[in-house]
């Protein structure tokens, strides 16, 4: 009998092609996911070496980081940005890789292409040159986010010098309160064990709170694994997976169907199995939670004060004191209340179909703050094409979004959606640092969008349980 | 394809204090604006070293007496964020040969030594002390002994953690893994077979080129 191995184990042995003279891996990547931003240097090595691409079937293109969302007319005001997009389409043609490119109907972030094609399957090993590919750890896929001269690598021979991470389980049990969402869960997370609690590892997310989840939920969580330093993060597959996958475009269809579905069960970890750590966290701890600061562990519940250097530890005054400054805000304050210039809705954490319903729901019959800029942006078209085909942009438009084309827009502001000066954003998507809206001076508020809708509505930070009420069993 | 052996490398230093030091600052989005690398070595710290208006804030890495200077020391967690390879790409371009910190996020880690940036951890006090020192001399020389693990300003020495397949990269002039992960293409296509992937003509004929 096999000893019992977890889902990093059996994944790991199946792509291991053989151990390099440093003593990593040489792993096989089923899945190799580009963009416009972090692939155009990798095809220029590539070229430089003489080499071809292995096998360009297993590489798939999207085209989300630089494109503006407010309008698609080619060229894009910005020539870089239309060099960029130029160069992706040159690049895919010239390698016979298929392109989800503007007018496909499907373009979109890429993390969020990979599982609606159906091209994200458990137990795949997938790359790409984006930290947040560990979105795809939701299907039970070990997913990692790569440097450009990696993406050369994978481009010429499909694998990649890995070293294999240790292992801790996250289990959250119990049942998570009303008006709580996967955002909140994975921000207190990283709140509990840092944003350098990851190094090294890869997270395995398991308990009642997350078998409960649905698919879109976990990949919220997988998503900000990063966030907390582990480059990858992975729910075993179950049944919630397979409901998600059946019928979609590259999912295996007929016989080969029933066959995939037995593999990808025997692949969730054995529960015998070894892990280096166990966390275990309370539902029930788990309050609606904000960033006060500026990384993404710097997060506190909404109706607790921000922290005040009187009662830090030495060794985090330094950091305290330089997020209060950036962000001018008052130690020992409330975060509820500060006020808001623009909210965000979007980017590969948060701008899934559940999440539009869901704040839809609690923005119905209700109108954006004046003076404050809300932007919604559906991850992908098929994200905004369902929300139209549902009027779900009409809730948007009707309570003063703005209802934008699908990118990552302001999540890093790498395309005309940005801040100005110092605005303070209430923003659905993952990374809080200085500057990362565009502004090196703007100020980001990481929360859940309904969190978002609630600081829209009010003009400040606000808790959405007492703008909106609270509403039982449904979640984005 | 075997590249030159890094054992070790040295030069004055600069320090960027404070833990957590994100790719976002080290060189912000807009700059990855860019088909190619060749430019960014201005790109980097940017914002932290110039206000909107372009005037200089004073940042250490503008102090004219730290002019050339090759070494970067830092806090905790150097390079956590985004995957841009962007970020080691700029600091070895701004001349740079090393980065001393008391860890660092993986992607940054790999990225940079793939490029054969070095980047060497000390315990937390150690740092804190080489900080000071770094600080308070402006000509005072850094040296990260690659292959011993060992990092030493003047005739203080500390040591450091490269880690093992790290360090035997730097050392052996392996670490651009390229050529070994081409080596081995006969065995990715029975990996690949043996996964269930059909292996095309076309994967067939790179292999049979490679090899």
């Amino acid at each position: 009998m096999q000893p019992a191995r977890s889902l990093l184990d059996k994944v790991w042995a199946a792509h291991t092609v053989r151990t390099l003279r440093n003593g990593q891996t040489q792993l096989f990547i089923d899945t190799h996911l580009i963009h416009e931003v972090t692939s155009p240097q990798a095809f220029g090595m590539l070229r430089d070496l003489g080499l071809k691409m292995l096998m360009p079937e297993r590489t798939f293109a999207t085209v989300d980081h630089i494109v503006p969302t407010h309008t698609r007319v080619e060229p894009f005001e910005d020539d870089l940005a239309a060099e960029m997009i130029a160069e992706l389409r040159l690049n895919t043609a010239e390698h016979d890789i298929r392109f989800f490119d503007l007018g496909s109907g499907m373009q979109g972030i890429v993390h969020m292409v990979g599982p609606e094609q159906g091209i994200t399957q458990p137990g795949t090993t997938i790359a790409c040159g984006d930290s947040h590919t560990s979105t795809h750890g939701a299907f039970g896929a070990v997913a990692f986010g790569i440097g450009t001269s990696q993406v050369r690598d994978v481009l010429a021979s499909q694998t990649l010098a890995m070293s294999k991470p240790k292992l801790r389980r996250i289990e959250v049990n119990g049942k998570l309160a009303p008006g709580v969402y996967a955002k909140d869960v994975i921000l207190h997370i990283i709140r509990k064990l840092g944003v350098k609690g990851g190094i090294g590892y890869a997270y395995e997310y398991g308990g009642d709170v997350f078998d409960a989840m649905s698919m879109e939920e976990r990949m919220t969580v997988c998503n900000m694994s990063i966030e907390g330093g582990a480059r990858c993060g992975y729910v075993n597959p179950d049944q919630t997976t397979f409901d998600y996958l059946e019928g979609r475009p590259y999912s295996p269809t007929g016989a080969a169907w029933a066959e995939a579905v037995t593999a990808w069960r025997a692949l969730a970890s054995d529960p015998a199995c070894h892990y280096d750590v166990v966390v275990v966290i309370r539902a029930e701890d788990i309050p609606p939670t904000v960033t006060w600061g500026i990384n993404p562990g710097q997060a506190i519940a909404i109706d607790e004060n921000i922290p005040s250097l009187a009662g830090a530890e030495p060794h985090e005054r330094a950091s305290i004191e330089e997020a209060l400054a950036h962000m001018k805000l008052q130690g020992g304050a409330p975060i509820q209340g500060t006020k808001i210039d623009v909210a965000f809705f979007g980017s590969c954490t948060n701008a899934r179909l559940s999440d539009f319903i869901e704040v839809a729901r609690v923005i119905e019959g209700r109108r954006v703050h004046p003076g404050v800029q809300a932007i919604a942006v559906p991850g992908s078209q098929l994200v905004k094409l369902e929300c139209e085909k549902r009027g779900i942009d009409k809730v948007f438009k009707a309570a003063g979004f703005e209802w934008r084309d699908a990118g990552c827009s302001m999540c890093l502001a790498m395309n005309p959606d940005k801040l100005v000066g110092d605005q303070l954003c209430a923003s659905s998507s993952n990374r809080n640092f200085k500057g990362r809206q565009g502004s090196p001076t703007g100020r980001t508020v990481l929360m859940s969008p309904v969190m978002v809708a609630a600081a829209a509505v009010t003009g400040v930070v606000s808790d959405a349980r007492e703008v909106f009420g609270v509403h039982e069993g449904v979640s984005a | 394809m075997a590249l030159q052996s890094i054992t070790q490398v040295a030069g004055r230093a600069v320090l960027i204090a404070g833990d957590d030091i994100d790719t976002d600052r080290i060189i912000p989005a807009r700059y990855l604006k860019c088909v190619t690398f060749d430019d960014l070595g201005e790109a980097l710290f940017f914002d932290e070293r110039f206000t909107e208006a372009g005037a200089s804030k004073g940042h250490p890495l503008d102090d004219p007496e730290r002019g050339a200077a090759s070494i970067i020391v830092s806090g905790d967690n150097f390079g956590c964020g985004s995957s841009r390879e962007h970020a080691p790409q700029s600091i070895q371009r701004a001349g740079f040969e090393g980065v001393i910190a008391a860890s660092f996020a993986e992607i940054f880690f790999g990225n940079a030594t793939a490029l054969g940036l070095v980047c060497a951890r000390l315990a937390p006090a150690d740092l804190a002390a080489l900080s000071v020192l770094v600080a308070a001399d402006p000509q005072l020389v850094v040296n990260i002994d690659v292959a011993n693990e060992r990092v030493t300003a003047g005739d203080i020495g500390y040591p450091a953690v490269i880690g093992d397949s790290a360090r035997d990269a730097l050392v052996s002039g392996h670490y651009d893994p390229i050529g070994e992960l081409l080596e081995g293409l006969p065995e990715v296509v029975k990996t690949a077979r043996a996964l269930g992937h059909e292996v095309s003509a076309r994967s067939d004929a790179a292999v049979g080129a490679a090899s």
